[in-house]
């Protein structure tokens, strides 16, 4: 008997508990609808992406953005903070719709900055759409995900139907290649971009091979790749791969150009291919820290480094959010009060199309040169 | 097809490099099994241990690309003393922490196999968390360099460059081709005479063979196991040695692929047979890279399994035999 009690009185309390957080979540949404300005949520923004694994920095140069955007909201409204939750899905699509579920669940959770990944989105956003929890990606390239009809999704950057023609166009125009090889490695976001590219280099593609996330020898790719006398090699996917891969093929002694995308656009790309990561050329529809200097030096001043890949998105996808929480918008009204933003952030206009595509879209060229990752100037 | 015709020997060799990796690592496969009857599965995390000592090893003596001869030739020693000591010393404390107690109650062997699989988890664990680790035991200015982005991928400079000394049907042989396999293949008729000849491996095969006659014969079954764990952990150092030079990149999960692989080329070559892990080693290695060439890179582990699932079909104890204790090795 007394072990039952044991058991009873706190299952007794917490029922109690979840009951009372539940009516209060219901009424304190109520004047903060009708516009009271008194009554303070307690909102939390979400934050999805890879926050530990192998893919962890692409993940945490958004956190950077989101944190910095928080603290400008928080400076602000000192008598009403909004808070960060992390979920960290490690950019593995197995992983999000449980997160998914989590998110959803906490009913202070008013946005979402994310999901990262191409993959990661695809298996968690008809949750959030089935939800009515917004989501706004600053990451996420994969074209297809906005044909679902989902009324949540949003993205703050250009996909990779505009990436991956920018690519091509780089490869032909600026490279000059006429004998172009494309690996992928068959995630949602490697093989969609490398589609892509394949599809406008048309004949020029001379070859094409499929590797594995996780694989670390590439001898028969790298043999595939120079016997085709490939002058460039476009390869869709992240960095975790890509760095052995263009190892193994100056090793080989392979002297072509090597392309690769957003994916890749982390500083441990270079850390770990070292000098054969020279000469690299990357695509991103990502915005160089220098053309919003303020941002910069704020980023700067808080994290001792330059902005990095997505930092900027990250900040400009949680503005919104943080906007639509100072207008009084609650979960279910923040997502007309993204579909009606129009405001001028520090990457871009940031207003969206009926798909929740961004309306106003670049890509840029950077180059590995002496370590470091360069600008190299916009794609046109 | 025409692909794999036309290269064959590009294919032929860098499937014989990353065999020769296979082959060793399965050494340490087939001499527990021998030993045993147990699948060690916390073997991929001593090659694991071994690909970071080879990598800070290298970090610590300032290696670089481009260094003379004797540089080089020093640097590569080191990598060999670091990466043996290192996966001789996890193999022990494996066999110490996880196996000998469940022998001394006598346990089950399926018991053996989640411990072992217990203690691979524990192992790439603190592999994965070592920048957390050197943290909270206030070592993180001085290690920086070794332990960042723990859970990413940690690269090593080039200091053998890649330079063809020979070409076969169009395809130019590299020094650490040369060197890979070569040196490999002379691994494993040293432990081939090893197990052969000396006390020790008399033990060995002693203890393989009828682990109660041996006893009975004076053999001390503790100490001869002990080897066995240590000489597999030095097989296992080797190729980590090996696998840093071709490809470089290692991480805190890069045994467990690898070691599946090398436990498919035991079982291939017929597992607790030294010559069986060096045969299904290479087979093994090449057979992935014509699969690949044929059907594309992402087929490649599904042909290594198809092959392993075909000759299992037809030969159950693998191509060459269970035969540690019973032949010659």
């Amino acid at each position: 008997m007394r072990s039952t009690l044991k058991f009873a009185v706190p299952l007794a309390v917490a029922a109690l508990a979840l009951g009372a957080c539940g009516t209060k979540g219901g009424d304190t949404a109520t004047p903060a609808a009708s516009g009271g300005a008194a009554a303070c949520g307690n909102y939390k923004i979400g934050m999805f992406g890879a926050l530990t694994g192998p893919n962890a920095n692409l993940g945490i140069y958004i956190q950077n953005g989101v944190n910095l955007a928080l603290d400008d909201y928080n400076k602000k409204h000192a008598d009403c903070k909004v808070t960060l939750e992390n979920y960290d899905s490690q950019g593995d699509p197995t992983q999000a719709p449980a997160l998914a579920k989590k998110a959803i669940d906490d009913k202070k959770v008013v946005g979402i900055v994310g999901p990262a990944f191409s993959g990661e989105s695809k298996a968690a956003d008809p949750a959030f759409n089935e939800a009515g929890l917004v989501t706004i990606t600053p990451s996420a390239t994969n074209p297809k995900l906005a044909e679902n009809g989902w009324k949540t999704f949003f993205r703050a950057l250009g996909n990779d139907a505009t990436q991956g023609p920018a690519a091509a166009k780089y490869i032909k125009d600026t490279i000059k290649s006429t004998k172009t090889f494309v690996i992928d490695d068959a995630s949602e976001y490697g093989k969609g971009l490398a589609d892509i590219v394949r599809q406008d280099l048309g004949s020029q593609v001379i070859g094409n091979d499929t590797i594995q996330q996780k694989q670390t020898d590439f001898s028969a790719s790298v043999t595939k790749v120079t016997s085709s006398g490939a002058d460039a090699l476009f390869f869709g996917g992240y960095s975790p791969e890509a760095a052995p891969l263009i190892k193994q093929l100056r090793d080989a002694g392979w002297k072509g150009t090597f392309v690769v995308a957003d994916g890749v656009k982390d500083q441990s790309f270079i850390d770990n291919a070292k000098d054969a990561a020279e000469g690299t050329i990357i695509t991103c529809p990502c915005v160089p820290a220098d053309v919003a200097p303020e941002f910069q030096a704020a980023y700067k001043a808080k994290y001792n480094e330059d902005p990095n890949t997505y930092s900027g998105e990250g900040y400009d996808s949680a503005t919104i959010l943080l906007d639509g929480i100072a207008a009084g918008k609650d979960r279910s009204s923040m997502v007309d009060f993204v579909k009606s933003y129009d405001k001028k952030g520090v990457t871009k206009q940031l207003k969206f199309d009926a798909k929740g595509e961004s309306a106003d879209i670049k890509v840029f060229a950077y180059k590995v040169e002496g370590g470091k990752i360069v600008g190299t100037g916009e794609i046109k | 097809m025409q692909n794999l015709i036309d290269n064959f020997f590009a294919y032929t060799i860098t499937g014989l490099t990353i065999g020769a990796v296979y082959a060793l690592v399965a050494l340490g496969y087939t001499l527990v099994y021998g030993v045993l009857r147990l699948i060690n599965f916390a073997h991929s995390e001593v090659f694991m241990y071994g690909t970071f000592a080879a990598l800070w090893v290298v970090m610590l003596l300032g290696g670089r690309p481009g260094a003379g001869v004797g540089q080089v030739v020093f640097w590569v020693a080191m990598m060999f003393v670091a990466a043996m000591a290192m996966s001789g010393f996890i193999a022990v404390l494996l066999e110490r922490v996880a196996y000998r107690p469940l022998r001394k109650r006598n346990a089950p062997p399926l018991i053996a196999l989640i411990s072992a699989i217990g203690a691979s988890f524990v192992l790439a664990e603190i592999m994965g968390l070592r920048s957390r680790i050197t943290g909270w035991v206030g070592l993180d200015d001085n290690l920086r360099d070794y332990v960042r982005n723990s859970r990413n991928n940690a690269g090593m400079p080039t200091i053998i460059a890649p330079q063809p000394i020979f070409t076969i049907g169009g395809y130019h042989v590299t020094n650490v081709d040369v060197f890979v396999i070569v040196g490999a293949i002379v691994i494993m008729i040293i432990l081939d005479q090893f197990v052969k000849r000396s006390r020790l491996g008399r033990g060995i095969r002693a203890v393989a063979m009828d682990p109660e006659s041996a006893a009975l014969m004076g053999v001390n079954r503790d100490r001869v196991i002990q080897v066995t764990f240590l000489v597999g952990g030095l097989m296992a150092g080797a190729a980590a040695v090996f696998y840093m030079l071709k490809i470089g990149i290692t991480r805190y999960d890069a045994g467990f692929i690898l070691g599946v692989k090398a436990f498919t080329a035991a079982v291939l070559g017929g597992i607790g047979n030294l010559r069986g892990a060096l045969l299904g080693g290479f087979i093994l290695g090449l057979a992935e890279n014509y699969g690949s060439a044929v059907v594309g890179s992402q087929w490649k582990d599904v042909v290594a399994f198809v092959l392993l699932v075909l000759i299992l079909l037809f030969r159950p104890t693998g191509l060459l035999g269970e035969s540690l204790g019973k032949a010659r090795a």
